[in-house]
């Protein structure tokens, strides 16, 4: 078990975590593998390992999020780190401080991981290039969000014991999601099969390039999938005419009952959550026995504090 | 009685078709003669092995004065100017305020004059404030010098305004220089594509360039105003200037360095240099810049020389302002993707840098016939040097170029018989 920060011997060699397009599998591999251990911590009566005692973690969101800040505030805590939550709403043009400014003023006061959560997309990438910081990408714009992708590779590694050789369906809003894209990038490198599905407005061809089946009818591939994961729908695609309405949004796309009976029996349903009841997932599918929606999020923790682990290895 | 003798260059001057060894001499600010023995100058500069052109022109540049002269000045834009060869430069008017004013197109002549570096033109705005509503006063900015009309940065949107303007401008025989982007489909930090899907950046459709192209081709059609296309960046885009030369109409088009050497791809990893407007495209729109290019449907190069400060350009992709740096190394880049390669010859490459802009823009300028203005570049075809941004006099730093290793440098930039700039 994984009880001090052990800096030599891993497989993982990145100082920052900023995309799953970039890793290797072997890297995916070994951070899921590096997460199994820290599940355990999960479960004892005093959940706390002193692996980042001394070493300074920042949240930096500066876009709305609770799940994922409470994760990497939670995992950073565990592995004894202080921890700093910084939030701004609203980019840091209008406030009139660029973001490489915002994070140099963190970093002088002398923190090892800043993680990042922007609404813009590439703005980890940014952070990364400009300071000596660990940079963790939390989410940026709709490019990626790295750790949900991983969470989401641990989930379905754990309820099927493997990845490769499984379809996976994603559902919804693929054009502005950053989930869907660090999903696709891990799910192909483990060797996975990724279905994308959703309306043409929402989901362009441009996705074949990047090894995703692009699909418009929902039903027509419903049978044939292992995990199904529902992505959020945003009403303000509604406002830029991106489909008509929610009704018709749930009616083409929606994991309603009558969609489920036609599932394999097994399928493993997932959501990156908030959800929205009733209209992408029914409830009574999100709260059944196939669901994997709290799963996702107890993993979450154990992937966060294996990534934070990681990254301030390389640090060193 | 000052003179300026150029001796043993190979004359190029694609206005009269001239392409041989002879000397040239300048005099009291006009060509005064080529030919051999021409007798004693005050000066004399030796071209061996050089080419000695008419001064380049560059009819699409962004000087940021009035409003933003940390990033660029009248001052410092001439002489990065003459630093890439160029004589004479016309520059867009999204200035703060924007040139839409008889004072303001006056400011800027004067100022060029004060500067005493280059030929600053001024291009009014077509509508007051540039946005799109109101006709600004072109008769009297055209009165005053105005070489053209132009709301850069944005399009016309309304097609009304549009259809007014060209009929306007007919009036006076003044040339609307379009940036053409329909506004409904832009929005967007870069070509919407493969790429712009991988990095989850909104994107700009080649469409939105194209239809008010075609738009634009359709309004004009019976009007028969001097219409330009700015910056061309689509295959699409050349296509329809290719089909509406075919059936006669009155159209030019400018393609810009960047649309005929990067991609798309060159976004990946988030540099904001490479982040301008129109974005850059894919392998096949640059293909087809080059085929426009070649086959004579483009008619000049211009560089859209847009300077902006680092830490504009330091923001997140999505944040950072569109536009790149041109003047200081466009010679090279267009001789690394036009001559190189084979695709046109040094006249024809001279001749999209010279008397093609003067020809749009209606300057008594790109020749060296006799009794010209005395501007004239003198071009080193085989120097190899490498781009170096923080050698340029430009105020801004915002060249992806930075780094490369090029060959072919104006190595004397002569303006009005005097020289500006020399290198070393």
């Amino acid at each position: 078990m994984i009880e001090t920060l052990n800096t030599s011997s891993t497989a993982w060699k990145r100082k920052h975590l900023l995309s799953l397009e970039e890793l290797t599998a072997n890297e995916i591999r070994f951070v899921l593998d590096t997460a199994d251990s820290f599940k355990e911590v999960s479960t004892r009566s005093v959940k706390k390992v002193p692996a980042l005692r001394g070493r300074v973690v920042v949240n930096a969101f500066f876009e709305d999020s609770t799940r994922t800040r409470m994760s990497f505030s939670l995992a950073a805590q565990r592995l004894s780190a202080d921890l700093i939550d910084f939030s701004e709403k609203g980019s840091s043009v209008s406030k009139g401080e660029t973001l490489i400014d915002t994070a140099r003023n963190i970093e002088a006061m002398g923190v090892d991981v800043i993680v990042i959560r922007h609404s813009a997309a590439g703005s980890a990438e940014l952070l990364s290039r400009s300071i000596k910081a660990s940079v963790i990408n939390a989410g940026d714009g709709a490019h990626e969000h790295p750790t949900q992708g991983l969470l989401d590779l641990y989930t379905i590694r754990e309820r099927f014991g493997k990845i490769a050789g499984l379809k996976i369906a994603i559902v919804g809003d693929i054009a502005n999601s950053r989930v869907a894209r660090s999903d696709l990038w891990g799910l192909k490198k483990l060797g996975a099969e990724v279905i994308l599905v959703g309306p043409t407005t929402l989901l362009p061809k441009s996705f074949e390039s990047l090894g995703a089946r692009v699909v418009h009818d929902f039903d027509s591939v419903i049978g044939e999938v292992d995990v199904i994961n529902m992505l959020r729908v945003q009403n303000e695609r509604i406002k830029s005419s991106q489909f008509p309405t929610v009704r018709e949004f749930t009616n083409l796309f929606g994991l309603t009952s009558d969609r489920f009976t036609r599932c394999k029996p097994d399928v493993f349903v997932m959501h990156p959550g908030p959800m929205n009841r009733g209209i992408e997932i029914s409830s009574h599918i999100a709260d059944g026995p196939q669901s994997g929606i709290l799963t996702q999020v107890t993993n979450g923790l154990a992937v966060r504090m294996a990534v934070l682990y990681l990254v301030s290895g390389a640090t060193t | 009685m000052a003179t300026l003798l150029i001796t043993n260059g190979t004359i190029l001057d694609p206005s009269q078709k001239l392409e041989r060894k002879a000397d040239l001499l300048l005099k009291d600010g006009k060509v005064a003669a080529i030919g051999q023995d021409l007798g004693k100058a005050d000066q004399v500069i030796d071209a061996s092995g050089l080419l000695v052109t008419p001064g380049l022109i560059d009819i699409h540049v962004h000087f940021r004065e009035p409003g933003d002269e940390e990033e660029e000045t009248i001052a410092s834009g001439a002489a990065a100017a003459v630093a890439g060869g160029f004589t004479t430069v016309c520059c867009m008017p999204n200035t703060k305020p924007p040139l839409e004013t008889e004072a303001a197109i006056e400011f800027v002549l004067r100022e060029s004059q004060r500067v005493g570096l280059a030929n600053v033109y001024p291009v009014g705005a077509i509508t007051k404030g540039r946005e799109g509503k109101e006709l600004a006063e072109i008769g009297s900015m055209n009165e005053r010098g105005a070489v053209a009309f132009s709301d850069d940065g944005v399009g016309v949107a309304d097609a009304s305004v549009m259809r007014k303007a060209l009929q306007y401008c007919r009036m006076f025989d003044a040339v609307i220089m379009q940036h053409c982007e329909e506004h409904s489909l832009g929005g967007g930090a870069m070509h919407a594509g493969v790429v712009s899907t991988s990095l989850g950046l909104p994107g700009i459709p080649p469409e939105a360039e194209q239809l008010m192209i075609a738009r634009d081709l359709l309004l004009n059609r019976k009007i028969g105003c001097r219409y330009h296309v700015q910056h061309i960046s689509t295959e699409w885009s050349v296509e329809l200037i290719r089909r509406a030369k075919q059936n006669g109409q009155s159209v030019t088009a400018e393609v810009a360095p960047h649309h005929l050497l990067l991609t798309d791809e060159n976004c990946r990893g988030y540099d904001t240099n490479y982040k301008m407007n129109p974005p850059l495209r894919t392998a096949a729109d640059v293909a087809a810049c080059v085929a426009g290019v070649k086959d004579g449907t483009l008619d000049c190069l211009a560089t859209d020389h847009a300077p902006h400060l680092a830490e504009e350009k330091e923001l997140e992709f999505a944040n950072a302002p569109f536009g790149i740096l041109g003047l200081e190394c466009a010679l090279p880049l267009y001789v690394k993707a036009l001559v190189t390669p084979g695709h046109i010859p040094w006249p024809r490459l001279i001749e999209l840098m010279t008397v093609a802009g003067a020809k749009i823009a209606k300057l008594n300028k790109g020749t060296l016939a006799i009794g010209a203005d005395a501007d004239v570049t003198i071009i080193d075809p085989n120097l190899k040097w490498t781009i170096d941004k923080n050698q340029f006099r430009s105020k801004s730093r915002n060249c992806p170029f930075h780094g490369w290793d090029v060959q072919g440098r104006a190595v004397a930039t002569i303006v009005g018989g005097r020289v500006s700039w020399t290198l070393r």
